[in-house]
């Protein structure tokens, strides 16, 4: 066991610091949470930036290992969050980049990497949340198109997105999982209405968007057609395995800002904060090891996060929420107040447990998959 | 990074584990529990405490001079140790003052776990020790941990090469600690002071306890992770119970690990114990006193909470003597209180949260 980076990894680091040290004083202000456009042109220029400075493809291209100190680095150092190209960088991409055609590739790829393209995730529907086999929108053969009719929700960034990674279900007579389909969507295309949901966070996060006979060409479907269920399993592993190693840093941060806070007001004296908090350090101590034994594992496999990532993300989303909650016992009254940043956090931090797979759901992948236990109801 | 097991780990952690299973299966087990149980019910030799009702808090009133055991205090390496004929009340002489009762450690057994570099493992190979590092130290008492191994395991490692016999298994060496002292009675020296020891009724039949009065010392680092390293054993043991008897047992015509509520009580033990190992075994790795608070703080909370599912899940059963999960339960409950127990650890954790790190 080997806690400890290559000199090659190490360099990296040492280069991306400096980047950092010298980049990150000249960027424009942060937009406020409620300016779309404003969100989208920013979180575009910082790819832009790591695009010109050769650390676009780190998501994709380097190791796992590599991807981490990049992870760890920019989150240490303050950089923007990925925002508005999560599903790009996070999801589509890498199931593009594994599953895509040589065309598709192509095509969809570098706009990724260059920050000049924002994709958007069509996965959930009203109907199917968590049970993402359970979803409705149709989507027939036309000639050399699909036509897709149906509404999907919690869409992040459907505002200002150019492209949607959208199932469909394409074989409405195969057993749930077989019978759906991978397509890339172009948002401008007739037939789309978008509809911002305002999340209890307070912003507009995600939207509704509704598809009314929305035609794609069959040339933008990735893998095969009712292949689409195997398609999304790569993207998911994804989301499972290092994206949240970047916000586990954040959170350590945080964290140490909270001693720093009761330090000054006075409630540090109380043994019973103080330990609370000497209890979250040793959380997020952990959750940082796991993600590293998560990495090291998906390198000794090739690349491919395993299931390992279902722990992550069920003890990391709890975590996250009992920080929140231990930042407003230290700051008494003032956690109500939402100018306070922690008090928003908290907030959007009742997400982490239902996105990206419920905890209840999680749960039951672990059970199933990791013990073995029989398939529940 | 490679932050795995190497080839080499893995097989000194399946190594072990084969070789426990030989040396102390669940047959073994369960024959010293029932040993132990039986001694206990017909009292302690010595006058170390009544029987009947209460003998415990007896022996606290009244006994405690007579059952304590006045065993050498070794500064280990200063002192170059007391051996196992040296130290005063030891193995010669179960007369005088000696708490002999039941359960006794299986000699044999020591010997065994000897033989198999469990004492001698971090001696440098020049002073006749196996050589290894902190990170086999942590593999091999995990599975002591799994194997729900009774002795002095941590305190005798520790005295290996400090303490003559302790590294071949020749001599047991218990410590005070935190206020208690395990095995006192069984073992051959004592590091810290026992004057005032009394012994208490044990809630782990295969742990005797005393009470010490003495000043409580930092604990020892090394301590600390091993403890959490067993901690970390029952975790995963008590993961592996409850989803064998999850997938076993039937109940309204489908097994119980079927029902969402059981399969995910299962699933919370594993999340537990899978966080656990990866700061225990980062801790080994570091030896860093944050990371060594952190993993016995995740380590303690896999086990306890894992044992106490584990016990729910098997259901009535679990609550009787015949299951073998209260036995992880308890010994999980022991060794929360070893090292300064959770409470040292979060104050640690907690003073390491500045505004450096920020």
């Amino acid at each position: 066991m080997d806690l400890s980076y290559t000199p090659e990894e190490e360099e990296f680091r040492a280069r991306l610091r400096e980047w950092l040290a010298r980049t990150l004083p000249a960027l424009p202000p942060r937009p406020s949470p409620d300016d779309w456009p404003g969100r989208r042109a920013y979180d575009l220029g910082w790819q832009r930036r790591l695009y010109e400075a050769g650390y676009a493809g780190v998501h994709w291209d380097a190791t796992p290992s590599v991807r981490l100190i990049f992870l760890e680095e920019t989150e240490k150092a303050g950089a923007p969050y990925v925002g508005a190209n999560f599903v790009g960088l996070l999801h589509a991409g890498p199931t593009i980049a594994a599953e895509g055609t040589d065309a598709q590739r192509a095509r969809w790829l570098p706009p990724i990497l260059r920050g000049e393209e924002v994709w958007c995730q069509g996965f959930s529907e009203p109907e199917a949340g968590s049970d993402l086999a359970a979803l409705r929108t149709r989507a027939w053969r036309d000639g050399d198109d699909y036509v897709v009719s149906g509404s999907k929700i919690w869409t992040s960034h459907a505002e200002v997105a150019d492209w949607c990674e959208l199932l469909v279900r394409t074989g409405p007579a195969a057993p749930k999982h077989r019978g759906i389909t991978w397509l890339a969507l172009p948002m401008d295309a007739p037939g789309i209405t978008v509809r911002p949901l305002r999340t209890l966070a307070g912003p507009a996060e995600f939207a509704e968007v509704f598809l009314d006979e929305v035609r794609v060409p069959v040339a933008n479907r990735v893998g095969d057609e009712n292949d689409g269920w195997r398609v999304t399993m790569v993207t998911l592993s994804f989301e499972r395995g290092t994206a949240f190693a970047g916000e586990v840093v954040a959170c350590r941060r945080v964290l140490a800002e909270l001693a720093v806070e009761a330090r000054k007001n006075g409630r540090w004296d109380d043994p019973a904060l103080r330990r609370r908090l000497g209890r979250l350090n040793a959380e997020f101590r952990a959750l940082w090891r796991l993600t590293q034994w998560n990495v090291s594992a998906a390198e000794a496999s090739g690349g491919v996060p395993g299931a390992g990532g279902s722990v992550f993300k069920l003890r990391y989303s709890h975590a996250r929420q009992d920080l929140y909650d231990a930042a407003a016992e230290v700051l008494g009254p003032d956690c109500l107040d939402l100018d306070r940043p922690w008090t928003p956090d908290r907030l959007s931090s009742l997400a982490y447990t239902i996105a990206a797979g419920t905890s209840q759901v999680q749960h039951s992948i672990i059970a199933e998959r990791i013990l073995g236990l029989p398939k529940g109801r | 990074m490679r932050f795995r097991l190497t080839d080499d780990q893995r097989a000194l952690r399946d190594g072990v584990r084969e070789a426990l299973a030989r040396r102390f299966d669940g047959r073994a087990l369960r024959a010293a529990v029932e040993e132990a149980d039986r001694g206990g019910g017909a009292g302690v030799r010595g006058g170390a405490r009544g029987t009947g009702e209460g003998p415990g808090r007896s022996a606290a009133g009244g006994g405690g001079a007579g059952g304590a055991r006045a065993a050498a205090a070794l500064d280990g390496r200063g002192h170059g140790g007391t051996g196992s004929s040296g130290g005063p009340g030891g193995a010669g002489g179960p007369g005088e003052g000696r708490a002999a009762g039941p359960p006794r450690l299986d000699r044999g057994l020591w010997r065994a776990l000897g033989d198999l570099g469990f004492f001698a493992l971090r001696v440098p190979e020049t002073d006749g020790g196996v050589g290894l590092g902190l990170t086999e130290a942590v593999l091999v008492f995990e599975e002591a941990g799994r194997a729900l191994l009774p002795g002095p395991l941590v305190a005798t490692h520790l005295a290996a090469g400090a303490v003559p016999g302790a590294a071949t298994g020749e001599t047991v060496v218990a410590a005070v600690d935190g206020g208690l002292v395990e095995w006192l009675a069984e073992a051959d020296a004592v590091r810290g002071d026992t004057t005032g020891a009394v012994p208490l009724r044990s809630l782990d039949p295969l742990t005797p306890l005393h009470r010490v009065p003495a000043a409580r010392p930092a604990p020892d680092p090394v301590a600390i992770l091993l403890t959490a390293a067993e901690q970390l054993g029952t975790a995963g043991r008590v993961c592996e119970l409850a989803a064998q008897h999850a997938r076993a047992r039937e109940q309204f015509g489908r097994p119980i690990g079927a029902f969402q509520a059981v399969a995910h009580l299962c699933a919370g033990i594993l999340v537990r114990a899978e966080t656990a190992r990866a700061a225990v075994y980062a801790a080994a790795v570091t030896a860093d006193p944050a990371d060594i608070a952190a993993a016995r703080i995740l380590a303690d909370e896999a086990a306890v909470r894992g044992a106490r599912d584990c016990l729910q899940v098997h259901g009535g059963m679990g609550f009787t003597w015949e299951s073998e999960v209260h036995l992880h339960l308890k010994r999980a409950w022991v060794r929360t209180q070893r090292a300064g127990g959770v409470t040292e650890s979060e104050e640690v954790l907690a003073a390491a949260l500045t505004p450096e790190t920020v």
